[in-house]
């Protein structure tokens, strides 16, 4: 069919005008980044838990950890103090006028909690926490919650396949403002 | 004392709030002065200072609780359009770092063809370029900071217009477009996304559409003429034109190029927010800042000394582009007239708007609405509750971002000017 084929010229042109401006340095500025100096900078894990490193963990073991690293600011059993926001509760408020929103409760996928927690907790001293201890801590909140069962074991393989209870609870800001949709960007 | 000595402090001391050339001078001093100034010092110091008459500041943001170091602009002292450095809001979520730039990195990887450090210089060595940009934190003006909200019972109670809408400036960027950075890696086929991350005690991190991040965003290394200040991410910053402010992720350590959002926990616990057409749904990766104006003389915490001339003036900015209109009203909304913009009118920047007006000393109720580029008007609040689906009541215990409903403020008779923001 002509017409069709006439369509995909411009289609291929364009592709080839992009592959060709992302590829080619022009300033030669910066230095070549080794894998070891990659991994030096810690993960940034994704939802797909890619960046996952090995080690494993349970509820059992992360309860220990959390009554010495994290209760002090997030309470006994999680739920929250003066200095610590709540991790644990408010399943089935999210709808109602005094939503709670805990990892529990609102997070989408497991891979922000143990994301967080190895980057950035606890607060005076992130970072400090070895994989295995995250990974325990993350099957502990979830299982102060019920999602994971106690001797259930975390692990690189495991954590991204915990089914969130929220996993569909969020939706795109599109539209963003009514009155002109057309013109807006559309940002996925 | 004599009384009219006192006198006079007393009116110095109320039209100080809307002296726009005073910006915030102390008036008890200003009162001793004769014709002849004592001497000033033989020689100025080679970093410069403001007079000593000249006080405005910034203010601890009340509703602290969790992060330190959260500060408000002093939006109604501020003239033009530019913030400067040492009065820029600022807002993190953990202990800002001390970097130096002797041995600072930036790691971009993930979807590249070529995973590479740069130091400080090397990004000083590229291409650069020079924008004027503001940045507002998504929750600037939102229903909890109106000081009716019941949501965060420890907060105490807004006091002017900078502890509402103190959360937006605009600087004067210099960087090297990221654009210019991700084409020496070599973007690779398959990429959607950015997560950048910073350098502060607990590694706050964001993702960024691609599309934006190869448009208009830049590696920030300057803000209006010098270093990018220690509190805004000194000494690289992200920059996300229009974008809230969380986009913009300050002392910028690694960007990984990947092929999904990477659901931060910031983006989810923080910068999502639950809203009631959704029915127990969030609203996530909400980008753009909505057009917004507030009046910031004559505005709330201000006393006007007494009927007659005042110019009132304020500043809009939008997320959408560059500010189109803004009109004034003097009569609680009943009608409408433009205010004059003043140029430069610029694409995701602070425009300030000026309008005349004459007050007869009568409790009335004025307010400022802006339109952007894309003709998007800002809602009043019943027509923002309305878009939300919020039921009656629900700003009494609920806030939300993005929150860009008109802004009124009351004028009493006695000239004591508070906010009208029924909520």
């Amino acid at each position: 069919m002509r017409w069709n084929s006439n369509l995909l010229v411009p289609v291929a042109a364009l592709a080839l005008c992009a592959t060709g401006l992302a590829q080619t340095p022009r300033y030669n500025f910066g230095r070549a980044a080794t894998p070891e100096e990659i991994r030096s900078y810690g993960v940034l894990v994704g939802p797909a838990g890619k960046e996952l490193p090995p080690g494993r963990g349970s509820a059992k073991e992360g309860a220990p950890i959390y009554a010495q690293k994290c209760a002090a600011c997030h309470g006994k059993n999680g739920e929250g103090t003066k200095v610590g926001p709540d991790v644990v509760g408010g399943k089935g408020t999210l709808a109602s006028a005094h939503p709670v929103r805990t990892p529990g409760s609102f997070f989408p996928y497991a891979t922000t909690i143990w994301s967080y927690i190895k980057s950035g907790m606890p607060a005076n001293k992130p970072g400090s926490l070895s994989d295995d201890e995250v990974y325990a801590l993350t099957a502990y909140l979830l299982s102060l919650d019920e999602i994971v069962k106690e001797s259930d074991v975390l692990d690189a393989q495991s954590l991204p396949k915990v089914r969130m209870p929220n996993r569909n609870g969020f939706v795109p800001t599109v539209p963003v403002w009514p009155e002109a949709p057309a013109q807006r960007r559309q940002y996925p | 004392m004599s009384s009219k000595k006192s006198d006079r402090r007393r009116f110095l001391k109320a039209s100080t709030a809307l002296a726009a050339g005073a910006l915030g001078a102390k008036s008890g001093l200003a009162a001793e002065a004769a014709n002849e100034p004592k001497a000033g010092p033989r020689n100025y110091a080679n970093l410069g200072e403001r007079s000593r008459f000249v006080t405005t500041a910034r203010k601890d943001d009340y509703l602290n609780r969790l992060y330190p170091s959260k500060k408000v602009t002093p939006l109604q002292d501020l003239m033009g359009i530019i913030t400067p450095a040492s009065l820029h809001f600022v807002a993190n979520h953990s202990v800002p770092p001390d970097v130096d730039p002797r041995e600072y990195r930036l790691l971009i990887h993930g979807m590249v063809d070529r995973p590479m450090t740069f130091t400080l210089d090397d990004l000083q060595r590229m291409p650069s370029d020079s924008r004027i940009y503001f940045v507002e934190c998504n929750g600037n003006g939102a229903p909890g900071k109106h000081g009716m909200s019941t949501a965060r019972p420890e907060k105490t109670t807004s006091e002017n217009v900078q502890d509402i809408h103190g959360r937006t400036s605009c600087s004067e960027w210099t960087g090297v477009p990221l654009s210019v950075v991700l084409n020496e890696v070599g973007v690779q086929k398959g990429a959607s996304w950015i997560v950048s991350e910073g350098y502060d005690s607990q590694k706050y991190s964001h993702s960024l559409p691609l599309s934006k991040a190869m448009d208009d965003v830049l590696l920030a290394y300057g803000q209006n003429g010098e270093p990018v200040r220690p509190e805004q991410g000194y000494p690289v910053r992200l920059l996300a034109p229009g974008f809230q402010g969380p986009e913009s992720v300050k002392w910028l350590r690694q960007i990984k190029v990947v092929d999904e959002p990477y659901v931060t926990r910031e983006e989810i616990s923080m910068h999502s927010y639950l809203s009631p057409n959704l029915q127990g749904k969030a609203r996530w990766f909400h980008f753009e800042m909505p057009p917004k104006s507030v009046i910031l003389r004559p505005a709330m915490g201000q006393q006007l000394p007494g009927k007659g001339y005042y110019e009132i003036t304020g500043l809009a900015w939008s997320g959408g582009g560059a500010i189109r209109r803004v009109e004034i009203s003097v009569d609680g909304g009943r009608s409408w007239k433009d205010a004059k913009l003043q140029e430069p009118v610029l694409r995701f920047a602070h425009t300030r708007f000026r309008f005349n007006w004459t007050w007869n000393g009568e409790e009335t109720v004025i307010l400022s609405r802006c339109t952007d580029e894309r003709g998007t008007v800002q809602p009043a609040l019943a027509e923002f509750s309305k878009r939300l689906g919020a039921p009656k009541d629900f700003w009494r215990t609920s806030s939300v971002f993005h929150f860009n409903a008109i802004q009124p403020w009351k004028i009493e008779r006695d000239g004591k000017v508070t906010d009208a923001m029924e909520l």
